[in-house]
């Protein structure tokens, strides 16, 4: 036994005789010399290494055979040492080239197309968002031509995005890869999260991956949003519009202890004048106050590889429309005047752990949790309408790699519950929804021409029952800035059939629901296949840089929920008896005119169709063909940043088609086709340093207004009463300014 | 008994050492630019038994992880060399550099200017 114990000690005893110990330090900004923490030090073509501890301080094995010691860390200049004999080592790092820094942050696109992706993702940084400064998510795509921006009816001011001719609830929409826009948030949900809070948006087009779940049909939105240690320590945004729309918006980040950072972010917004520009007796927009407020937490240890965020977020939003003369707290509910309040209040609380291998960085672990609460009461004229949603999303992933880094893999588990509580009028609807699943995603990458990736997951729903989701993504460049882009998948999902669509409640349209005897509300599960093909081009046009984009996606539906307002009576819901698909097409032109000047145009074509029972016929307010239009110009930062920033977005849609009115009497009579519409927009910011700066801007500056957006204004609570017959602003123009201030 | 098996299981454990799956290791690989970057990766990451392969523009180190039961340096530095690129230990054939695209030609002492001063704009 004791022969044992001797032998087990040799080694380490040999150890530490043959070994070199040291300390790396650098000079900070003033001057004195600091320890380096992690800086990474091996012997020269050897697998012998080790990493300084928290005072700068290494201890590393040593041979005579070993000469050359490599001292390494991450934005300093690599040293390598000649060691002669094992003697203490004391050795100053020097930064490497910090203009690199600068450099990079300059030549950033706001919007950026990868050459490389499988996927068709384009990522919009901080700063496309920057150039509609208003205000929160579902505004912050107006200046993107894949996403159109239409306003969901003429009382509750929501404005509702389309991507591929498919509404909102057809993209998956999740914040830090978490699904978040779904359910009962789905109508108005783009509104709760505010715009200075998002630090990147990433837009799939088609398919999306099956990493977040089988529900994305369209696509996939991502919004990333402010890391505590990355966003300034403090900022602050003031916005007023002639409309006396006030919000403010600020972040506090700071940092709590060597691996703990902190962020608190507030978020308020009012509207409180009542306007009525058409005379329609209708407020133009809703009365309404926000409150919303969100606390991170980011735990960050380079070392053992592990990130985390915790999350927890508080949304408090209030909204009062309709006739002017409404008073809440008299005509609630009442004929008096017709009116409408949609109050909201969530709480939510998230958590994502991730662990990389230090050793293998192609290992990693990632888990995410989120519980959200989500309780909307609200009413409409007579109606009322309620939800209640408890929601909990939770997602393990390994990602690894076979044989060589450019075969990766993820794969996961995932588990989601949902219970949903509904009032509708005098009706209550309640169920549960829960479904467990597992994925495998395979990516090969040649680095040259092809780029893959292919899913597929399996799940196991209560309602939807058990289901594959197969998903493929392919790049091919063919030659120099190119990228030839396939796409196909599957994607299922239940319609909140009332969640969804709940301007259908300021109408009088009568509810019905074609019981099919199916799950979710008597109707089938929405099951589409998505089909894509892209190609990007880059070139030189008069040696400056551009790039064109042509995109074909069709979206074919197996089953569909059809909201059918064919009948200006009734709004009916049932299975789909036929066919139901949408064909997007886009052509888009980039083009950096001269130093500091960026076009973007782009022309768009919808083909959108469905089987409705009284006929196959084009989805409403689906306009067939959009041109957009961006100039953005800068002029050149000066040293403490100051420069100045004009940007301007043009857009025209064609004539959209109005459900069929034909039944009504003659005064409520629509034409079939709505007015081609179109708008401009534009903002000039001034920065006057990297702290401070301003901003001025004008929404639908050409003041193009629908003349009268609702149908029976003058008798609410008549038979014809209908406010969902928009196609273009209801306001008209509309003017801002605002200020950020902003300390590192 | 117990002792042989220790020893057995120590013996074991050296042999799995010395024929590390995941070895680590880094290499010095001259270039000068982003194109270099990836003909070194690419080069690399394509030798068999090569799991990652990381090049570092500014301190020209390649950062290897491979398995030394399929490859050794040596090999891995003959597929860079091929490609045109010096390693601190082998050379690259005249003909292999001369591969090279004219930006990269990374021996030429005003290439490496024009890269720094690229930088430094």
């Amino acid at each position: 036994m004791k022969n044992l114990i001797l032998f087990l000690w040799l080694p380490l005893i040999t150890y530490s005789q043959n070994s070199i110990e040291g300390v790396i330090t650098e000079v900070n900004s003033d001057n004195k010399s600091v320890p380096v923490v992690s800086a990474n030090i091996y012997w020269l073509n050897t697998t012998v290494g080790t990493v300084t501890d928290k005072d700068g301080r290494f201890s590393i094995a040593y041979k005579p055979s070993y000469s050359k010691l490599i001292i390494s860390y991450v934005g300093y200049k690599t040293d390598t040492l000649t060691i002669d004999n094992p003697k203490f080592i004391k050795h100053t790092l020097t930064p490497s080239d910090e203009l690199d820094t600068v450099m990079i942050v300059n030549r950033k696109k706001a919007t950026s197309k990868s050459y490389l992706k499988a996927t068709n993702t384009f990522t919009v940084s901080s700063d496309e968002l920057l150039k509609a400064a208003c205000c929160n998510l579902s505004e912050s795509f107006e200046t993107n031509p894949s996403i159109d921006v239409n306003f969901a009816d003429a009382v509750s001011g929501t404005k509702q995005i389309k991507m591929l001719g498919l509404t909102s609830p057809y993209i998956l929409i999740s914040t830090e890869n978490i699904p978040s826009i779904r359910g009962a948030s789905q109508a108005y949900g783009l509104s709760f999260i505010p715009g200075t809070w998002v630090e990147s948006i990433q837009i799939t087009k088609g398919a999306g991956s099956v990493v977040n779940g089988y529900e994305s049909m369209a696509g996939q939105i991502n919004a990333e949003l402010q890391k505590p240690s990355k966003d300034y320590k403090l900022f602050v945004n003031a916005y007023v519009a002639n409309s006396e729309r006030l919000e403010l918006n600020t972040h506090f980040n700071t940092q709590v202890s060597d691996k703990w950072h902190t962020g608190l972010y507030l978020h308020g917004d009012l509207l409180n004048e009542k306007h009525d520009r058409n005379n329609d007796n209708f407020l133009d927009m809703p009365l309404f106050k926000q409150i919303n407020v969100m606390n991170r937490w980011q735990y960050t240890n380079a070392e053992k590889g592990i990130v985390s965020f915790i999350n927890a977020r508080y949304l408090l939003d209030e909204k009062q429309s309709g006739e002017v003369n409404f008073n809440p707290d008299t005509d609630q509910l009442t004929t008096n005047a017709w009116g409408s309040e949609i109050n909201t209040e969530r709480f939510e609380i998230s958590g994502k752990l991730g662990y990389v291998n230090p050793e293998l960085p192609w290992q990693s672990l990632g888990v995410q949790v989120a519980f959200s609460n989500h309780q909307q009461d609200s009413y409409f004229g007579l109606r009322r309408y309620d939800i209640q949603q408890n929601s909990l999303y939770s997602n393990l992933i390994y990602n690894s790699i076979i044989s060589d880094s450019r075969h990766k893999i993820k794969t996961g588990v995932s588990f989601t519950y949902d219970s949903y509580d509904e009032l509708v009028e005098s009706t209550n609807f309640e169920r549960i929804e829960n479904s467990v699943g597992a994925f495998f995603e395979y990516n090969y990458d040649d680095l040259e021409h092809l780029n893959l990736t292919a899913g597929v997951r399996a799940d196991q729903h209560n309602r939807l029952g058990f289901f594959i989701t197969p998903r493929l993504h392919l790049r091919y460049t063919p030659w120099e800035k190119s990228a030839l882009r396939a796409s196909v998948g599957r994607g299922i999902r239940s319609a909140n059939i009332f969640a969804e669509n709940q301007n259908l409640f300021a109408t009088s349209r009568n509810i019905i629901i074609e019981n099919a005897n199916g799950k979710i509300y008597g109707l089938d599960p929405e099951i589409s296949w998505n089909f894509g093909v892209s190609y990007l081009q880059g070139f030189n046009l008069f040696n400056r840089k551009a790039d064109v984009t042509l995109d074909f996606y069709r979206t074919d539906f197996q089953n569909q929920v059809v909201i059918d307002w064919e009948n200006p009576q009734e709004i009916s819901f049932y299975n789909l008896k036929g066919e139901s698909y949408a064909n997007s097409f886009q052509i888009e032109f980039n083009y950096n005119v001269f130093e500091g000047a960026d076009l973007r145009m782009a022309y768009k074509n919808y083909d959108v169709k469905t089987q409705y029972n009284s006929g196959k016929k084009v989805r409403p307010l689906t306009p067939e063909h959009r041109v957009f239009v961006n100039i953005e110009y800068k002029t050149k930062p000066k040293e403490n940043g100051a420069r100045w920033k004009f940007d301007t977005t043009f857009n025209w849609l064609s004539e959209q088609r109005y459900p069929d009115t034909s039944m009504s009497p003659a005064q409520f009579l629509q034409p079939e086709l709505s007015p081609t519409i179109g708008t401009l927009n534009a903002q000039i910011t001034k920065v006057f340093s990297s702290k401070f700066e301003v901003y001025l801007g004008g929404e639908n500056i050409s003041n193009v207004r629908q003349p009268n957006p609702i149908i029976g204004a003058n008798d609410p609570f008549g038979s014809n009463f209908d406010s969902t017959f928009v196609y273009g602003p209801i306001f008209g123009s509309m003017y801002y300014a605002g200020l950020r201030f902003k300390i590192k | 008994m117990k002792r042989i098996i220790l020893i057995v299981t120590l013996l074991v454990t050296t042999v799995t050492f010395a024929q590390n799956k995941n070895a680590k290791a880094s290499l010095e690989v001259n270039g000068v630019c982003l194109m270099c970057k990836e003909r070194i990766e690419k080069a690399a990451i394509r030798t068999k038994g090569v799991k990652s392969a990381i090049w570092n523009l500014d301190t020209h180190e390649l950062k290897l992880i491979y398995d030394e039961r399929k490859t050794d340096l040596t090999k891995i530095q003959k597929k860079i060399i091929a490609v045109g690129h010096d390693t601190k230990e082998m050379k690259a054939t005249d003909e292999a550099y001369a591969s090279v695209h004219a930006c990269c030609k990374y021996r030429d002492e005003d290439i490496q200017k024009d890269h720094k001063m690229g930088k430094s704009n």
